[in-house]
């Protein structure tokens, strides 16, 4: 299969940007929205293609999709191990060559709506055009460090799109929250990669992949602390996947990223650059899976299972519209952690695997959608929060259906997308782990129960009495919430686990009617729950959260965890590291230099006396040195 | 004419022009047209380096050798290898890039630019010496004209510090000349004459003892001015009162010269100090890289924090030059090249926005993208670059650095020395982040005037020339990395 044209698809968004972002101040804000949507169309256009060709065409060789990798060597370090660039092609990164595309193209389009008359309409394009292109980069990554570069590249992209309202201090604190704590992620993921290019010899997927590979059957030759350095290295590089996907207790800058514009929340912090923790790990579920016999594995599967509860009630009291779906996002890569977590290798056994792709891709539509459904309310209320909204089913009827339809696919209900993947995922755990299988399931009752209080919330509830009436968006926002609404009907259908495998031979997935009907239960209850309560204005709620006392003010404050970091950082970081340090730069290590300066001066002071420019003090000494000298040389001599 | 003594003739002849041009606007012409011919050359000599390296193996290349003084047996003997070329290359640009940034330059335009360079020619002269007692006399050269033009173009307590970073530079100067001449007494060794020839003493098995005396004397002596822990502190007050085109000159390309002649010297010629001292040098550079992060935190002062960063990040070529891997080295010369051309464009700016606002305490300072647009993108992209994001020249350097380290040091101490130095990463973040947010994005601050000139053509023309190569050496990093990878080979073989 010839893939060399497929290094266009990130390299179109980066002309993109380098055209916007140099001529910012010449291109009409229309035109840019243009040339943005433009660009990023035959982006598309080229990864369907792609796709296409792959899965139908000449992927597969002998029943098995086939890797196909096109690179040149980008820096030497030695003769086997060095940094490529290039794209590589198999299941998952077509498969999230079309997520991207997808949800990107989409949020093009509705941003020309969404920002329009912004002063940064050029600046907003160019950014989207670069994270477009990192993120393009990061997917087709051939190699650890490919992936690294280009990880770290969405991640400024990322700080400069929450960062976007640059004279908001809450957006700058955002912005640098973000990039600090995906920073100090990326940290782990770095240290992973040199312990790996050093026991490894090589950054190449393909080869630390390979299950007959040395790298994989050699994992037990070296050892630290009692475990695998392989599985150190694992450790780590994950510690930088939990930090991009915002697991516990990586997690507090998701919720505060949600500053940006509401398009790049969808975008970025829903649907695509959140997932690559998740796409990190799938990327090296070989070695995951086998090295230690899945023991970072385990690890994946407990902070994700952890990660999905925790972050499902906290989303129950948060009141801010887009930090509840923050939370909400959260929670689902919990989702598809877990299930990467218990997934096995061979055939059908690899379920979870498949079932954590299938999420990721659904997901990456219905909460995309909610997020551009958000977005939509925002522009049409001018207010994030709940206790601003109310009624909205009447003024806005294509944005209230088609949030509807994102909810009930991400409650689990039968036949939209998001019950299909669910659905694997939790097979999958029932296969391996039960008590994992029980986070799950009440995960799923969480999800249903938040979700559709938030759509209660907006669109029926108190009728409130809004200043300007609010009205339906343009149809350069609703047009992407309609194909994004069809596509979450629809998903679900596509038969994943074909294309989709760990073993790449692909498999027939089929309903488990029994798990099917429990979960799709436990969501219907969280939906029922979630009416009596919400649906129509009533005090319910109020009393329940009084009941719950405390604990309903822990989790309305997100159990304290930006207190405990900013305790950290500030009273101990900076006040009991920095500040020390600085204090005994200036006092010590300067002062001893300074002490150095000022005692010669006072010696000199004291000894200039000596210079007293009358001669005969001078003749005096002269004569008396030469004395001394010519002693010293008698003795030394005579000696 | 040798293209190399050139790059002596040509600062000379425009320091005898300027000498006879009167005023700023023709002081200012003068320099620039001097150093561009400069930049030109430096260019010319990549590529003549390119062609030469392909059919000529010696260490050295367009060497030349003429008897100086012949008792001592010093000669003026000069050639350049692929590291050398290199620095040159940053040499020529920052100090371009300085002549315009000091366009507008008011007090005795002609000294100042005579002093800047005569600067450059004590730079060019160590990068291209082979002779030791030549490069130590350029060396002095270049660290002289700086008591000048901090003591008369600075501000502050420029006094204070002019004398302050002279004193410290001169001390070191003493400890590196005793072991220069330690190393000079040493060249005979093995039977031939005394020599300061550094490409025949390398030939030479100098005494163990002697190698492990006088290696801490050249260490210590050049890598004062590299900013080594404990002796740094000239560093943060040197550049906050030196004026903007020094700052640019002093961090960008003579700090640099502390780690060229740490490798040139110290490492090449006592192999043997080397790997007896680096355990205990690495400490103090590692601690430097960490300390000199954290204590930018701290600062309030634009050019403190620069001058803090700078010793971290200077630390980090220390550290690299001492765990004597390979690849590590190469790291150093790219963060050598990396920090200068950043380091030259932080102080530019800092300058743009000093000049401007007339303050440099980051409190005073808010929200400036929104109406100096040029400089406050700039000011994010070099940010950026500088906390090592890829596709700049920074993060080449930085890995080329870690990977080496982690490659080489097969033991925990050394591994947890790299770790450490590692996390400087998060650190370098937080304070870059933190000068971002703080005076770049937010709000306007109220006392601000609202309508600050934009930047000028000629302050353009001085940032693109710093940013072009950034970029570039972040994008296509094999170029740079082959041309000094080949001129390594020679040190590895001393150490190992």
């Amino acid at each position: 299969m010839n893939i060399s044209y497929t290094i266009l698809i990130p390299l179109i968004p980066l002309a993109v940007f380098l055209l916007l972002g140099l001529n910012s101040k010449r291109i009409k804000p229309a035109i840019s929205g243009y040339i943005g949507v433009l660009g990023l169309s035959i982006s598309a256009a080229l990864s369907f293609y792609t796709a296409y060709q792959y899965f139908f065409v000449n992927g597969k060789v002998d029943g098995v999709y086939q890797t196909f990798v096109n690179k040149s060597v980008w820096m030497h370090f030695t003769e086997t191990l060095h940094i490529d660039m290039g794209v590589l092609i198999d299941p998952i990164s077509v498969m999230m060559l079309i997520v991207v595309s997808i949800v990107s193209l989409m949020v093009h389009i509705y941003s020309r709506g969404y920002m329009k008359g912004d002063d940064g309409y050029t600046r907003f394009f160019a950014y989207l055009s670069l994270f477009t292109f990192s993120m393009y980069g990061l997917v087709l990554a051939t190699n650890l460090f490919q992936i690294y570069i280009f990880w770290e590249l969405v991640g400024v992209s990322s700080f400069l799109l929450i960062g976007y309202y640059y004279t908001k201090p809450s957006a700058v604190s955002a912005a640098k929250k973000a990039f600090i704590v995906t920073r100090f992620a990326d940290l782990g993921f770095l240290i992973g990669i040199l312990i790996m290019g050093y026991f490894a010899g090589t950054y190449d997927f393909e080869t630390l992949n390979n299950p007959e590979g040395s790298v994989i059957l050699s994992w037990a030759s070296t050892s630290f602390m009692g475990l695998s350095v392989i599985t150190w290295a694992l450790l780590l590089i994950f510690m930088g996947g939990a930090g991009k996907s915002a697991m516990f207790p990586l997690h507090i800058w998701l919720p505060d990223a949600m500053e940006g514009p509401t398009p790049v929340s969808a975008l970025i912090h829903a649907a695509t650059m959140v997932v690559a923790g998740v796409y990190l790990v799938a990327r090296l579920f070989p070695m995951f899976y086998f090295v230690e016999h899945g023991f970072a594995l385990n690890v994946v599967a407990y902070i994700g299972a952890f990660s999905s509860l925790f972050a499902a009630i906290i989303a129950i009291t948060q009141t801010d519209i887009k930090r509840v779906l923050a939370f909400s996002t959260m929670s689902q890569i919990g989702y598809m952690m877990l299930a990467l977590g218990v997934s096995g290798y061979d055939g059908h056994e690899g379920v979870g695997y498949m079932a954590s792709m299938f999420h990721l891709f659904t997901h990456a539509m219905f909460k995309a959608l909610l997020f551009l459904g958000a977005g939509s309310v925002i522009h049409a209320v001018h207010s994030n929060y709940l206790k601003d909204m109310g009624g909205l089913r009447k003024y806005m009827p294509i944005t209230n259906i088609t949030f509807l339809i994102a909810a009930l696919a991400i409650s689990g209900v039968p036949p939209f997308a998001g019950f299909w993947s669910k659905d694997e995922i939790l097979v999958a755990a029932f296969e391996h782990n039960m008590l994992i299988y029980y986070v799950g399931v009440f995960v799923a009752g969480l999800t249903a129960f938040y979700m559709f209080r938030l759509y209660f919330g907006i669109f029926w509830g108190k009728e409130q009495t809004y200043k300007h009436p609010p009205h339906e968006s343009p149809i350069s926002m609703t047009f992407p919430l309609l194909v994004l609404a069809l596509l979450s009907v629809v998903g679900g259908f596509i038969p994943f686990g074909e294309f989709v495998s760990a073993d790449r031979m692909g498999f027939e997935g089929h309903l488990n009617y029994p798990l099917a009907a429990i979960a799709t239960g436990v969501g219907l209850v969280g939906i029922l729950l979630a009416w009596v309560f919400y649906k129509k204005e009533n005090s319910l709620s109020d009393i329940y959260a009084k009941a719950f006392g405390p604990f309903y003010k822990w989790t309305s404050d997100k159990f304290y965890f930006d207190e405990i970091y900013l305790f950290v950082t500030k009273k101990i970081l900076f006040n009991g590291v920095s500040r020390p340090f600085a204090w005994f730069d200036r006092n010590v290590v300067d002062g001893t230099m300074n002490l150095i300066g000022n005692s010669t001066v006072k010696t000199s002071n004291k000894i200039k006396g000596l210079q007293s420019g009358k001669f005969q003090d001078y003749a005096f000494s002269f004569v008396m040195g030469a004395v001394i000298i010519a002693l010293v040389f008698i003795y030394l001599w005579t000696n | 004419m040798d293209i190399l003594t050139l790059f002596i003739i040509v600062p000379i002849l425009t320091v005898l022009v300027l000498v006879f041009s009167k005023g700023l606007e023709r002081a200012r012409v003068v320099s620039m047209i001097g150093s561009l011919i400069q930049l030109g050359m430096a260019i010319n000599l990549m590529f003549a380096y390119f062609k030469e390296r392909a059919v000529n193996d010696s260490i050295m290349v367009f060497t030349k050798d003429l008897v100086w003084f012949k008792n001592f047996n010093i000669h003026y003997n000069i050639g350049v290898d692929g590291i050398s070329v290199a620095l040159i290359l940053l040499t020529a640009i920052v100090v371009l890039a300085g002549v315009f940034i000091s366009w507008k330059m008011k007090e005795l335009p002609k000294e100042f630019f005579i002093s800047l360079i005569v600067l450059s020619l004590g730079v060019y002269g160590v990068f291209i010496s082979i002779d030791l007692f030549t490069l130590f006399v350029f060396f002095e050269i270049a660290v002289i004209p700086m008591y000048l033009l901090i003591g008369i173009w600075g501000s502050g307590p420029r006094e204070y510090s002019a004398m302050k970073l002279t004193l410290m530079l001169m001390g070191a100067s003493a400890v590196l000349l005793v072991g220069i001449l330690g190393i000079y007494f040493n060249s005979n060794a093995d039977g031939g004459p005394l020599t300061f020839n550094i490409l025949d003493i390398a030939q030479v098995h100098i005494p163990l003892a002697a190698q492990k005396l006088f290696f801490p004397f050249v260490f210590i002596g050049f890598a004062v001015i590299s900013a080594l822990f404990p002796f740094h502190t000239w560093s943060p007050d040197g550049h906050a009162s030196a004026p903007t085109a020094v700052s640019m000159l002093h961090a960008g390309v003579l700090m640099k010269l502390g780690g060229y002649g740490v490798f040139r010297v110290a490492m090449f010629l006592l192999p043997a100090g080397a790997l007896h001292w680096s355990w205990f040098f690495i400490i103090l550079a590692a601690i430097g890289v960490v300390y000199g992060a954290f204590s930018a935190i701290r600062q309030t002062d634009l050019k403190y924090i620069n001058a803090y960063a700078s010793v971290s990040h200077l630390g980090l070529v220390l550290f690299a030059l001492l765990t004597l891997n390979k690849i590590a080295w190469n790291g150093a010369i790219i963060q050598s090249l990396s920090h200068g051309l950043l380091t030259a464009l932080f102080f530019a700016l800092i300058g743009m926005i000093y000049g401007r606002t007339h303050t440099r305490d980051i409190s005073k300072l808010g929200g400036m993208m929104k109406i100096l647009p040029f400089i406050g993108a700039i000011y994010v992209i070099t940010g950026l670059a500088y906390l090592g994001l890829p596709g700049f020249s920074g993060f080449v350097a930085e890995m080329n650095i870690f990977v080496g380290a982690f490659q080489q040091n097969a033991d925990t101490f050394n591994r947890v020395l790299t770790i450490l130095v590692v996390s400087s990463i998060v650190v370098t973040s937080v304070y870059i982040l933190r000068l971002v947010g703080k005076i770049m994005m937010g709000p306007l601050e109220t006392n601000e005037v609202n309508d600050l000139p934009k930047a000028t053509w000629y302050e353009k023309t001085g940032i693109l020339l710093l940013m072009i190569p950034v970029i570039g050496i972040g994008v296509a990093p094999f170029w740079l990395s082959d041309m000094i990878m080949k001129s390594l080979e020679p040190f590895i073989h001393g150490v190992l």
